[in-house]
């Protein structure tokens, strides 16, 4: 029987695996206590489900339902008044959620916190457009990528792709090379769809030789004139240049005595 | 009597040239291709050099112009994103017959190392193009070849564009 391979996952191809390879993991430590992080931990209580340092970086895990309060907390009263980064990871095909985060930074005390937060397939998030500016683009881009919906954003658009592409390009069910829509968008866009007959689909391999094309491949040893239709088979031919060249061994087998 | 009167009888004839206006109107037209201003990637910036003093296209009548409206030759310096195509097409509408396209770089001939989504896989998916031009990014030597290409391409067509649209079997 053929191995089975997850569908859910395209992009996913090993070329090698090695079966005792264990791949590296960031250590992890318990959050110091008294320090900057216990108090910021202490700060928001109850609404930490899980928290730890990695890289010098407070992680904490909450409730999704959560994070206006708990971004709140953090600039408010604990001094993250940066929010450098947000957005999302695919985990569908692993745990069927997404995993949301929200790199934020204390200027003054030059620390960051993570703030991890996990929303199921069809579930929105709070938009934090109104406490952090940076979050307008970010979320935008988050709905542009994955397909999360920010609430009560201002202007929740595409920011990256055009505004009529179909998919969200970074969740792991999409093709690196695209689906059907994406592969024929420009044409259709431009041309129209009954015009995807006349341009023809996307050639996506760049070694590709076309045994038929005989306007871009020559055909050595079988020359045909230059754009000639073979497609209803080619003509058999003698291989002009290499007659003079080729020794019959068949026929006299005692040609390299000859040269003695 | 003046004496440096020329004496056309001795002296070659009259100072006459023939020609046919097919070779007229192309030695006109190959002799000023203003291409768009147009850049898309980092081919652009070879363009550019290509159109600077040490390059320096206006020796071949080769000025870029800010205008579809005034230009000729549309270079597709760079890498083509398929929300951009739309727009390229668009600026090659615009332009007035007769006009060329240059393919510059690998990305515009064939998507090059951009295999996704996102990336039209050749320029000749959507406009008509009369020059590849390989490299990435081709050097600006290289893109004066084939701007001299082009010229050499054009001085061997016919001046009614209408025959070149059959002859060449010009894309869409």
């Amino acid at each position: 029987m053929r191995k089975y391979t997850p569908k859910d996952n395209v992009q996913k191809k090993s070329y090698y695996t090695d079966r005792f390879y264990i791949s590296p993991r960031v250590p992890r430590s318990e959050v110091e206590n008294p320090g900057h992080f216990a108090d910021v931990v202490n700060a928001l209580k109850k609404l930490i489900q899980e928290s730890y340092v990695e890289l010098n970086q407070l992680i904490i895990h909450i409730k999704s339902t959560d994070n206006i309060k708990v971004l709140e907390i953090l600039k408010e009263k604990c001094g993250y008044t940066v929010c450098s980064e947000l957005s999302a990871v695919d985990y569908l095909a692993r745990d069927g959620e997404f995993e949301i985060f929200y790199q934020m930074l204390n200027m003054n005390k030059a620390s960051r916190v993570r703030v991890l937060t996990r929303i199921k397939k069809d579930e929105a998030i709070e938009s934090i457009v109104p406490m952090f500016k940076m979050a307008n683009f970010a979320e935008r881009e988050m709905y542009d990528m994955f397909g999360i919906v920010a609430n009560n954003h201002p202007y929740l658009k595409r920011i990256l792709m055009p505004e009529d592409w179909v998919g969200y390009p970074l969740l792991k069910t999409y093709p690196l090379q695209g689906d059907e829509a994406a592969s024929w968008y420009e044409v259709d866009k431009i041309f129209g769809t009954e015009y995807r007959d006349v341009i023809g689909p996307e050639n996506r391999d760049p070694a590709k030789i076309d045994r038929y094309d005989t306007k871009r491949f020559s055909r050595v040893g079988h020359e045909v004139s230059f754009g000639e239709d073979i497609s209803d088979g080619e003509q058999e031919k003698d291989i002009e240049y290499s007659k003079t060249f080729l020794v019959d061994y068949t026929t006299s087998q005692k040609q390299l005595d000859k040269r003695k | 009597m003046a004496q440096h009167q020329v004496n056309y009888a001795s002296s070659a004839g009259l100072p006459v040239v023939l020609t046919s206006i097919d070779k007229f109107v192309n030695w006109g037209r190959s002799n000023s291709l203003w291409p768009l201003t147009y850049g898309l990637a980092c081919c652009a910036i070879e363009m550019m050099a290509s159109g600077a003093a040490r390059f320096d296209f206006d020796r071949f009548g080769t000025i870029f112009r800010a205008s579809p409206r005034q230009a000729d030759v549309m270079i597709l310096a760079g890498t083509l994103s398929k929300k951009h195509a739309e727009f390229t097409r668009r600026l090659y509408d615009q332009m007035a017959e007769p006009k060329w396209v240059i393919s510059m770089g690998s990305c515009a001939n064939t998507g090059g190392m951009f295999n996704t989504y996102a990336t039209v896989q050749g320029v000749d998916r959507i406009v008509p193009v009369d020059i590849y031009l390989p490299g990435c990014a081709p050097r600006p030597e290289t893109l004066q070849y084939a701007l001299m290409m082009l010229q050499k391409k054009i001085r061997r067509e016919s001046a009614n564009m209408k025959k070149n649209t059959k002859q060449n079997l010009r894309l869409i």
